[in-house]
C-alpha cells in the first residue's frame, strides 16, 4: 500500500476528474460545446493510479478522451474548461478544443484527434530524455482500437531496441467507438501483444486503482533506471458512450449496468475506509472541494471571452514576424 | 422527381452496384454495425452481408493497403476513412502503390478501386477533422479524384467511380450528407470528367466544387439582385478535369472566381487558375481571384472557425472586386 499522502491524492483526482467529466456532460447537453466531447468516466483510475508515479517533469501523451490524463498529470481545470468552451482564456486560446488540449508546463504533450498518433510521439520524448540523460519518462496513454493502428507496432519496436523510458498503457475500455475489441482487436490481452517487441506486458484491473498504481510504478522505475519499455493493460470500461450524443446501440444496458456496480472510484472509498485512510465526512469534503473546483472552473470559462477572430492567424509560425501575413 | 439525402444517394449507389457486381465491397471502420457515422451505409449488411460490407480494425494503412491487393487480384473494394483527415494513415497506400502500379507495371494491372473520404469543415470539429485534401492527391498522377455537390451528383459519380478501372478517391463533404435533393428512380451515371454548370451567367464565371457549389449558387443569388450574373460551374471531378467547360464559360463571362473550402495556398484553384491563365489569357478583364479557406489549421473556436472558412460572403467579395 502506497503512504497515506499518496492515497488521498490518488483518490482526490479520481473525484476531480469524475466532476471534471460530469459537468462537461452536462454544458455539452445544454449546448455549450461546440463539437464533441469524449468522456472519461469510469476510466479514472487508470490516469490516476498512473500518473500518481510520474514526476513533474516526465511526459505524458494523450488521447481524444483526454481530460482525466490532462487532470491527473497536473493541468488547470479552469483553462481546461476554457478551451473545451472555445474560449481565449483555454490552453490553446480555443485553437484546440476538448480533442486538443495540451499543457506543455506539466509536460502533457497534447491530446489527439488521430487515433494512434501518439505513440511515436511519445517514442520521440522517451528518445530525447534518453539522449539528454535527463531521467524523464514518457507515458503514452492508447486505447484498445488504438492498438491495431500500425504505429503502435511500429512505437513498441523501436522503444524496445532502444531501451527507451516509454511505458505505453493501454486503456482497454471494451470498445473501439462501435466496435467491441472482442471483433477487431486479434488477443484477449493487448498486453500480450509486447512478446512480439521483447519488453514485458502486465495486464491489471484498470478499475482497481491500488493495481493501476502498482504496476504502473515498477514500469517507470525500470524506464527511469534505463530498464526499458513496459506495455502495460488496464481493463477498464467506458461508462458513458464513445461521445456525449453517442446513441450506444452496439451495447446491452445490463452490460453498462454490471460495469458501473465496479466503479472505480467506489471499489477505492470501500479500500479506503475498510483501512481506515479516509473516514466518510473526509471523503464528502474531498467531493465537496472538487465540485468548488470545477464550478469555479465553469464560472472562470463562462466568464472568459472568446478569441478576437483575426487571433486565427496568431501562432502558426513561432516568430510573430514570420508568422505575419501567412495566414491572409 | 423524389428528393432523397446525399447520404441515401450514395447508400443507393452501393446497393445498385453491390447488386449488379458480386466483386464489389466496402470496408471501413464502424460502417456495417453502425451504418457508418453519416448514416451512409446504413442496412447495406443486411442485403449483402457483413463479408462485403467489412467492418475493420483501426488500420487505415490495412483498409488501403488490402483494398489494392484486392482490387490487383480481381475485386471492386470500396475502401472508407471514416474522416478524410485519416487519409494521411494511409498515403504510402494511395501514393506509392496505388497510384504507380499501372504504369510503374508497364499496364499488366489494373486497380479498380475507390476510397471514400468525408471532408471538409463541419461545427468545429477542429483541425485534425475538417480538412479538404483533395489538392495533395491532384499532384500524385494516376489517381482520379471526384467531388460531388449534389445527391445527384453523388449517386451518379460514385456509380462511375466503382464502375471504374482505374484508383478513383471520392471526396464527400461531411456537411453536405443530409442535404436533400432531386435523385430519379431510375438507375443512372453521371461520367467521371464532365463538370456541370449549375447555374448559368454572363457576367462572372465562378468554377467550384463540393460544397463551395452551394455557398456560390447563393453568392449568385445575391449578386442576381444587383444585376450580377454569375455563372456557377460544378467541376465535379478535378481529375480529370473538364477544362473545356471552364473555358467556354471564361470566354464568355471574361471574369473568374475560383472557390474551394481547401486552403487557398497551392489548393487545386491554383491549378484551375494557371489552366485558365495559359488557356485564355486572350480573353480575361480581370485577374483570375481565389477563394479559399485562409492558410492556417481549422481552429476550433466558432469565431476564428468562422473567420478563416469562406461562405457566400466571401465569393460576393471576390466577384464585386472584379466586375
Ligand atoms: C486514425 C483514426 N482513425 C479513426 C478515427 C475515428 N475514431 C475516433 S475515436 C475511435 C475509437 C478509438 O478507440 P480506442 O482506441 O479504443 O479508444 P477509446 O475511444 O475507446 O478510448 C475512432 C475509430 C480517428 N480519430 N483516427
Ligand atoms: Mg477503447
Amino acid at each position: 500500500m502506497p503512504d497515506r499522502n499518496t492515497l488521498v491524492h490518488i483518490y482526490t483526482t479520481m473525484v476531480r476528474i469524475r466532476t471534471f467529466e460530469e459537468k462537461v456532460e452536462e454544458l455539452f447537453l445544454a449546448g455549450k460545446i461546440p463539437g464533441f466531447v469524449h468522456l472519461y468516466i469510469g476510466e479514472e483510475a487508470v490516469a490516476s493510479g498512473v500518473c500518481a508515479s510520474l514526476e513533474h517533469s516526465d511526459y505524458i501523451v494523450s488521447t481524444h478522451r483526454g481530460h482525466g490524463h490532462c487532470i491527473a498529470k497536473g493541468a488547470s481545470p479552469r483553462r481546461m474548461m476554457a478551451e473545451i468552451l472555445g474560449k481565449s482564456s483555454g490552453y490553446c486560446k480555443g485553437k484546440g478544443g476538448s480533442m486538443h488540449i495540451a499543457d506543455f508546463s506539466v509536460g502533457m504533450l497534447g491530446a489527439n484527434g488521430v487515433v494512434g498518433g501518439g505513440f511515436n510521439i511519445a517514442v520521440g520524448a522517451a528518445l530525447s530524455a534518453k539522449m539528454r540523460r535527463s531521467g524523464q519518462v514518457a507515458v503514452c496513454f492508447f486505447g484498445d482500437g488504438a492498438s491495431n493502428r500500425g504505429t503502435f507496432h511500429e512505437a513498441l519496436n523501436m522503444a524496445s531496441v532502444f531501451d527507451l523510458p516509454c511505458v505505453f498503457v493501454c486503456e482497454h475500455n471494451q470498445y473501439a467507438s462501435t466496435t467491441p475489441a472482442t471483433y477487431s482487436v486479434s488477443v484477449r490481452d493487448v498486453a500480450d501483444r509486447a512478446v512480439g517487441y521483447g519488453i514485458p506486458g502486465v495486464t491489471v484491473d484498470g478499475n482497481d486503482v491500488l493495481a493501476v498504481y502498482e504496476a504502473a510504478r515498477e514500469a517507470i522505475d525500470r524506464a527511469r533506471r534505463g530498464g526499458g519499455p513496459t506495455l502495460l493493460e488496464a481493463k477498464t470500461y467506458r461508462i458513458k458512450g464513445h461521445f456525449v450524443g453517442d446513441p450506444e446501440k452496439y451495447r446491452d444496458r445490463s452490460e453498462v449496468e454490471r460495469w458501473k456496480a465496479k466503479c472505480p472510484i467506489l471499489r477505492f472509498e470501500e479500500r479506503l475506509l475498510a483501512e481506515g485512510v479516509l473516514a466518510d465526512a473526509e471523503m464528502e469534503a474531498i467531493k465537496a472541494a472538487a465540485r468548488r473546483e470545477i464550478l469555479e472552473a465553469v464560472s472562470f470559462a463562462e466568464e472568459s471571452p472568446y478569441p478576437d477572430p483575426d487571433d486565427a492567424f496568431s501562432d502558426l509560425y513561432v516568430s510573430d514576424a514570420q508568422g505575419e501575413g501567412c495566414g491572409r | 422527381m423524389r428528393e432523397i439525402t446525399f447520404s441515401q444517394a450514395t447508400l443507393e449507389a452501393m446497393a445498385e452496384e453491390m447488386r449488379r457486381d458480386p466483386t464489389v465491397f466496402v470496408l471501413g471502420e464502424d460502417i456495417a454495425r453502425q451504418g457508418g457515422i453519416f448514416g451512409q451505409f446504413k442496412g447495406l449488411p443486411d442485403e449483402f452481408g457483413y463479408e462485403r460490407v467489412l467492418d475493420t480494425p483501426i488500420s487505415e494503412t490495412a483498409i488501403v493497403g488490402a483494398a489494392v491487393g484486392a482490387a490487383l487480384t480481381g475485386m471492386r473494394p470500396v475502401a472508407d476513412m471514416h474522416f478524410a483527415d485519416f487519409v494521411t494513415c494511409a498515403m504510402d497506400e494511395i501514393a506509392n502503390q496505388a497510384a504507380k502500379i499501372q504504369y510503374m507495371f508497364g499496364g499488366q494491372a489494373r486497380l479498380p478501386l475507390v476510397v471514400r473520404a468525408p471532408d471538409g469543415v463541419i461545427k468545429s470539429a477542429a483541425a485534425q477533422h475538417s480538412q479538404s485534401l483533395e489538392a495533395w492527391f491532384v499532384h500524385v498522377p494516376g489517381l482520379k479524384i471526384v467531388i460531388p455537390s449534389t445527391p445527384y451528383d453523388a449517386k451518379g459519380l460514385l456509380k462511375a467511380a466503382i464502375r471504374d478501372d482505374n484508383p478513383v478517391l471520392y471526396f464527400e463533404h461531411k456537411a453536405l450528407f443530409a442535404m436533400k435533393g432531386p435523385v430519379p428512380e431510375e438507375e443512372y451515371l453521371v461520367p467521371i470528367g464532365k463538370a456541370d454548370v449549375k447555374r448559368p451567367g454572363r457576367d462572372v464565371t465562378c468554377v467550384t466544387y463540393s460544397i463551395m457549389v452551394h455557398r456560390a449558387l447563393e453568392a449568385a443569388e445575391d449578386l442576381a439582385r444587383d444585376g450580377i450574373e454569375v455563372e456557377v460551374v460544378d467541376l465535379r471531378t478535378l481529375v480529370p478535369m473538364d477544362i473545356d467547360t471552364v473555358l467556354q464559360s471564361v470566354r464568355k463571362t471574361k471574369k473568374v472566381v475560383v472557390a474551394h473550402e481547401a486552403c487557398r495556398r497551392g489548393g487545386a484553384g491554383a491549378e484551375i487558375a494557371a489552366t485558365i491563365a495559359e488557356e485564355a489569357f486572350d480573353y480575361l478583364d480581370a485577374p483570375v481571384v481565389r477563394v479559399g479557406t485562409l492558410d492556417v489549421p481549422i481552429p476550433f473556436s466558432p469565431p476564428l472557425e468562422a473567420r478563416v472558412v469562406p461562405r457566400k460572403k466571401e465569393i460576393v467579395e471576390a466577384v464585386r472586386k472584379i466586375v
